[in-house]
C-alpha cells in the first residue's frame, strides 16, 4: 500500500485487458442479437464492431499519452455499457429505422469530443477559471429550447430539444456539466465564507441569507425547468447535483435538509399547479387503476408494460433478442432498463446496475484522491449526478419513484446524453489522473492569479 | 471534505440499494402477480408465435402451426375448419383461445410437466420450443357425415360415441365458423372476422362452452328414459306394470293439464304398459309415475345419469352442466318428467345417458383424447376407458334396452330401423313455448344386443315433420356408417 502511494502506477495495461473484456460484452451482445434475428452477421455487424473497437483503443492510447495515471476501470465500464446499449438499440430497429447506426455515430462523436477535451485541457483545474462563464453558458443552454427558431417545440410533453440542421439536440444534457463546473468553482472559492458565517441555533448552523443566494438560484433554475420545459427529471437532477456539491463543500447536513425541503415543497406546489406533474404522480401511485392505465397521454401504460416485461424476464431473462420491446413504448430510450431486465433477467440487470455503481464509486474515489477542492467538488458532483440519474431512471422504471423522462447514461438511445456523459467520463478520468499521479509541484500554466489553493 | 465525500458516496450507494430491492421485487418477488395480471398479454403472445403441437384426427392434422411471417415465426392453421371448430376452438392473439386450444394449452405449447425434459434440452440446444401433438378419438368419416346431415342454416348437434369405452366418434354442431379467420396475424382482419362471426345467430365466440357440450336444451321425451329407470329401480313398478294413460292429466294445484300428443296412437288406450307408453311416447303415464314417486326419486335418477354432474377428466372440452330443477310443485314435476319446463340437457348429456343404458348401466367417461405425443413422438399420455358412474342396474338397463328396441322396430322411431340389426332408440319433441317449433331429438344405439355405437341427434327450432325427417333417418345413416366400417 505504502509503495503504491509513494510510487504511482499507471495501470494502463490493466485497462487494456479490461477493455478487451468490455468490447467482448458489447460485441458479444451484438452477435447474440444477430444470431436471434434474421440478419445474422450482416455487414452492419462487422462495420459497427470494428468502429467501436478502433474508437475504444484510440481512447486508450490517448490516455496512455495524456493521462497515464487515470483510473483504469472507468473506460472499460463505459465501453461495456455503451456497447451493450448499441446492441440493444440495433436489435430494436424496425426495418427502415436507423436508430442503431445513429447511436453509433453519436458514440463515435462523443468519444472524439471526450478525447479532444482530455488532449487539450490537460488539467481539470483550468476549468475553474470558467466558473462564471459556465454559469452564463448554463443559462444560455437552458434557455435555448425555448427560443423560437431553433426550438424543436414540445416533443412528448417536454420542451428540451433544439434543432440543429437535420439533428435534434438536448442542450440541458451539456448544462449538467457546465452547472457542475459553476457550482464546484463557486463553492470551492467561497466555502470558508459560507462555513464560518451564519447564526447557530442549537446544533444547526444556519447559513446567512446572502449565502443562500446560490441555493435559491439553483432552486429557481430547477423550478424554471420544471415549469417552462416541463422536464421533471432534469429538474431533480440539477437540484440534486447542487445539493451534493454544497454539502461536500461545507459538510453541513443543514444544507441537505433545506434542499430536500425545498424540492419537496416545490414538487408539491408543482403537482398542484401543473397537470403534467400531477399525471406523473398519479400514474406512479395508481398505475394499476384501469382509467390511469388507459389514459393517453400521461397514463401508466408505459410503466406497467415495462414491469410486465421485467416480470417476464424473471431471474435469467428471456435471452437477448427474445423479449418483446415492441410492447413497451420508448423501449430503446426511456425504458431500455426494462428491456435489459426482460432479456437479460435479474442477473443481467444487476450486473448493469453494478457497473454503474462501480463507475460512480471510481468517480468518488477520484474525488477523494484529488488534491484541490475544485477537483474534489467537480468529481463528486459529476459522480453523484451519474448515480442520481441512474436512480431516477431505474427507480422510475421499477416504480420505486415516479417515472420521469431522463435517459439511462450510455445505454439509452440519444445523442446529447451520450455526448454529455462521455465528456463527464473524460473529466473524471482527468481528475483521477491528477489524483492518482505523482504530486505535481509545478504551477498550472497561466494559472489565474486570484485562484486560492485549497486542499 | 473527504468525510462528506464518503457520506455522499454512501448516499449514492443507499439509492442503489433501493434499486436492487426494487428490481428484485419486480423481477422475482412480485413477478408472479405481474405475469398473472389480466392486462399482461405476454404469456399469450409468447406462446402465440411458438411451434404449437398439432391436433390430429385420423392421422391428419386438423390444427397445426405452419411457417408464419417475420412478425411471428408460426401461424396456426386449421384444416376443414368448420367441421372441427367446435372441437379445436380458436387460437387468437387478441381474443385468447377456446376449445382444445385452450384446454390443452400446456400440452400444445409444450409447457406441461410431462414435457419438462424436452424443455430443458430445448434450452441447451437453443431450439424453438415445440408442443406435444394430440390425436383425437374422432373418426373423420363419421364426423364429416354427421356434419353434412345437419342442413346448412339449421341449428343442431350430433354426438356419436362408443358406449363401451366412452370414446367420442363424432361431435358436430351447426352453425359453425372458420377459426382460421380469427387466428390471422393481421389485427384488423382478426377483429373484423371476430365481429362478423359473432353476428351469426347461434354463435357466441365469447363463450367458452358451445355446441354439443355447451348448449342447454329442453330434452323433451328422451327424458322419459330417466322416469322409466327411476320407476323400475323404485321397486313399485316392474316390466308388466299397468300405467294410467288418460288423454289429458289435470295438473294438481293448477287449472292447466298435461295432454298426450293429439295426433298419435296414445289416445287409443286408457291404460298403457311401459312398451306402449315408450313406443308411442305418451306423456301422461310418465307424469303419473313422477307424481307417484316424487321429485326426489326422479332427481336422484337424473343425477345418476349425469344431470348436475360433470363429465370427468377425459373430455377436456369445457362443458355446461345439465339441470333437473329443484323445489318443484306437483304441476312442475309432472311437466319436468316429460322433459319440458325447466329441465335442460346438453346433447352430450343425452348421449351419455343413452350410452349408460347401452353399457349395462355403467356410464363411461366421455373421452376425446386418443394419445398425446411429445415432439419426438414418444407417447406421454394415453387415456384408458374408465367408468364415470353407475347409472342403473344391468337388469334395468337391459329391460330399457329391450323397450327402446321396440320403439324403433314398432314405435315412432321406426325411421332408425336397419334390416338385420337391432337398433334401440328414443325420440323426443320438446315444444319451444307456443311457437309451434320444437327441439327434435333422437337418441339410441346399435346393435342392441352388443352396442358398438350410440347416436344422439338434436335439431333445434324445427316443426314436427322436419324434426322427424332430420332425426331418426339420420341416426340410421350414422349407425350404418359406423357398423359397416
Amino acid at each position: 500500500m505504502i509503495l503504491a502511494i509513494t510510487t504511482p502506477k499507471p495501470r494502463r495495461n490493466v485497462e487494456l485487458i479490461l477493455l478487451v473484456l468490455a468490447l467482448a460484452v458489447g460485441i458479444g451482445a451484438s452477435a447474440m442479437v444477430g444470431l436471434n434475428s434474421t440478419a445474422a452477421f450482416d455487414s452492419d455487424f462487422w462495420f459497427q464492431s470494428s468502429l467501436l473497437i478502433v474508437a475504444a483503443f484510440a481512447f486508450h492510447m490517448i490516455l496512455r499519452f495524456r493521462a497515464k495515471y487515470a483510473d483504469p476501470i472507468m473506460l472499460p465500464i463505459v465501453v461495456a455499457l455503451n456497447g451493450l446499449g448499441l446492441a440493444l438499440i440495433h436489435r430494436m430497429d424496425q426495418p427502415g429505422e436507423d436508430t442503431g447506426n445513429n447511436q453509433l455515430r453519436w458514440t463515435l462523436l462523443a468519444m472524439a469530443v471526450s478525447i479532444v477535451v482530455i488532449w487539450f485541457l490537460k488539467d481539470h483545474r483550468l476549468l475553474r477559471r470558467f466558473t462564471f462563464i459556465s454559469l452564463a453558458a448554463s443559462a444560455v443552454l437552458l434557455v435555448l429550447p425555448l427560443v423560437p427558431g431553433i426550438s424543436a417545440g414540445e416533443v412528448l410533453g417536454a420542451s428540451v430539444w433544439i434543432r440543429l440542421g437535420p439533428m435534434t439536440f438536448q442542450p440541458g444534457e451539456i448544462a449538467k456539466i457546465t452547472l457542475a463546473i459553476f457550482f464546484a468553482g463557486y463553492l470551492s472559492s467561497n466555502r470558508d465564507l459560507i462555513l464560518l458565517a451564519g447564526r447557530k441555533i442549537g446544533p444547526v448552523q444556519l447559513p446567512r441569507f446572502k449565502d443562500l443566494g446560490p441555493m435559491i438560484t439553483a432552486w429557481l433554475v430547477s423550478i424554471g425547468i420544471l415549469v417552462f420545459q416541463r422536464d421533471l427529471g432534469t429538474s431533480v437532477l440539477f437540484f440534486g447535483l447542487f445539493i451534493v456539491i454544497i454539502y461536500v463543500a461545507t459538510s453541513r447536513i443543514s444544507w441537505v435538509v433545506i434542499g430536500i425541503a425545498l424540492i419537496l415543497g416545490g414538487g408539491f406546489l408543482a403537482s398542484k399547479f401543473f397537470s403534467h406533474v400531477a399525471f406523473r404522480l398519479d400514474s406512479w401511485w395508481n398505475a394499476f387503476t384501469p382509467e390511469v392505465f388507459d389514459r393517453s397521454p400521461g397514463g401508466s401504460g408505459q410503466i406497467v408494460q415495462g414491469l410486465f416485461g421485467m416480470a417476464d424476464g424473471g431471474l435469467v431473462g428471456t435471452g437477448l433478442g427474445q423479449g418483446r420491446p415492441d410492447l413497451v413504448p420508448f423501449a430503446n430510450s426511456d425504458m431500455i432498463v426494462a428491456l435489459i431486465g426482460e432479456e437479460l433477467g435479474l442477473i443481467g440487470l444487476f450486473a448493469v446496475v453494478m457497473l454503474y455503481m462501480l463507475l460512480f464509486t471510481r468517480g468518488f474515489r477520484a474525488a477523494l484522491g484529488a488534491r484541490d477542492a475544485f477537483g474534489k467538488l467537480l468529481a463528486c458532483g459529476l459522480s453523484f449526478a451519474i448515480a442520481l440519474q441512474c436512480f431516477v431512471v431505474i427507480g422510475g422504471v421499477t416504480r420505486l419513484i415516479p417515472l420521469t423522462g431522463l435517459t439511462t447514461p450510455f445505454l439509452a438511445a440519444g445523442g446529447s446524453s451520450l455526448l454529455a456523459n462521455w465528456i463527464i467520463v473524460g473529466l473524471l478520468l482527468m481528475i483521477s489522473n491528477t489524483a492518482r499521479g505523482p504530486v505535481d509541484t509545478t504551477p498550472i500554466t497561466h494559472a489565474p492569479t486570484e485562484a486560492v489553493q485549497t486542499s | 471534505m473527504n468525510h462528506s465525500i464518503r457520506n455522499a458516496w454512501m448516499a449514492a450507494v443507499a439509492m442503489f440499494a433501493l434499486l436492487f430491492g426494487a428490481i428484485s421485487y419486480v423481477q422475482v418477488i412480485g413477478a408472479g402477480d405481474l405475469n398473472d395480471n389480466p392486462w399482461n398479454q405476454r404469456a399469450v403472445l409468447a406462446n402465440y408465435c411458438n411451434d404449437r403441437g398439432a391436433i390430429i384426427v385420423g392421422g391428419k392434422p386438423i390444427a397445426e402451426s405452419v411457417a408464419g411471417d417475420e412478425t411471428c415465426k408460426y401461424q396456426r392453421s386449421y384444416a376443414q375448419p368448420e367441421l372441427y371448430a367446435g372441437i379445436t376452438g380458436y387460437f387468437s392473439r387478441t381474443y385468447g383461445s377456446t376449445g382444445l386450444e385452450q384446454q390443452l394449452r400446456d400440452e400444445l405449447a409444450g409447457s406441461s410437466d410431462q414435457l419438462f425434459l424436452d424443455r430443458v434440452s430445448q434450452i441447451f440446444l437453443g431450439s424453438q420450443p415445440k408442443g406435444a401433438s394430440v390425436e383425437l378419438t374422432l373418426d373423420p368419416v363419421i364426423q364429416k357425415l354427421a356434419y353434412d346431415l345437419i342442413p346448412d342454416g339449421q341449428r343442431g348437434s350430433i354426438v356419436v360415441t362408443n358406449p363401451k369405452t366412452g370414446a367420442i366418434i363424432a361431435m358436430v354442431s351447426k352453425p359453425s365458423y372458420d377459426p382460421n379467420l380469427i387466428a390471422t396475424h393481421d389485427p384488423a382482419k382478426e377483429q373484423a372476422s371476430y365481429n362478423q362471426i359473432n353476428q351469426v345467430p347461434g354463435i357466441n365466440l365469447n363463450q367458452s362452452v358451445s355446441g354439443p357440450t355447451g348448449e342447454l336444451l329442453a330434452p323433451g321425451s328422451v327424458f322419459k328414459l330417466v322416469d322409466t329407470a327411476a320407476a323400475l329401480s323404485s321397486g313399485k313398478y316392474n316390466k308388466d306394470s299397468v300405467l294410467p294413460n288418460p288423454d289429458s292429466l289435470p295438473l294438481p294445484g293448477s287449472s292447466a293439464s298435461l295432454p298426450n300428443y293429439a295426433g298419435g296412437n296414445c289416445s287409443t288406450r286408457n291404460t298403457a304398459d311401459f312398451p306402449f307408453a315408450l313406443e308411442q311416447s305418451c306423456n301422461t303415464p310418465f307424469a303419473s309415475i313422477a307424481l307417484d314417486l316424487g321429485q326426489k326419486a326422479i332427481a336422484d335418477q337424473a343425477s345418476k345419469f349425469g344431470f348436475g354432474q360433470d363429465f370427468g377428466d377425459q373430455l377436456k372440452l369445457q362443458s355446461a352442466v345439465s339441470v333437473f330443477p329443484t323445489n318443484l310443485d306437483q304441476a312442475a314435476l309432472a311437466q319436468s318428467a316429460v322433459g319440458q319446463r325447466d329441465v335442460r340437457a346438453t346433447p352430450l348429456q343425452i348421449a351419455m345417458m343413452t350410452a349408460a343404458i347401452a353399457n349395462k348401466g355403467v356410464q363411461m367417461k366421455p373421452n376425446l383424447i386418443k394419445t398425446v405425443r411429445a415432439p419426438d413422438l414418444r407417447v406421454i399420455s394415453e387415456p384408458k376407458p374408465e367408468a364415470l358412474r353407475t347409472s342403473t342396474t344391468p337388469d334395468i338397463a337391459s329391460q330399457i334396452t329391450q323397450w327402446m328396441t321396440d320403439v324403433v322396430s314398432q314405435g315412432i322411431a321406426s325411421g332408425a330401423a336397419i334390416p338385420g340389426i337391432q337398433v334401440a332408440g328414443k325420440t323426443g319433441t320438446a315444444q319451444l313455448g307456443d311457437t309451434g317449433l320444437n327441439n327434435s331429438w333422437f337418441t339410441g344405439f346399435a346393435p342392441a344386443n352388443d352396442p358398438q355405437v350410440a347416436v344422439t341427434i338434436v335439431m333445434e327450432g324445427v316443426n314436427v315433420s322436419t324434426g322427424a325427417k332430420l332425426t331418426s333417418p339420420n341416426a340410421k345413416k350414422i349407425f350404418e356408417a359406423v357398423l359397416n366400417k
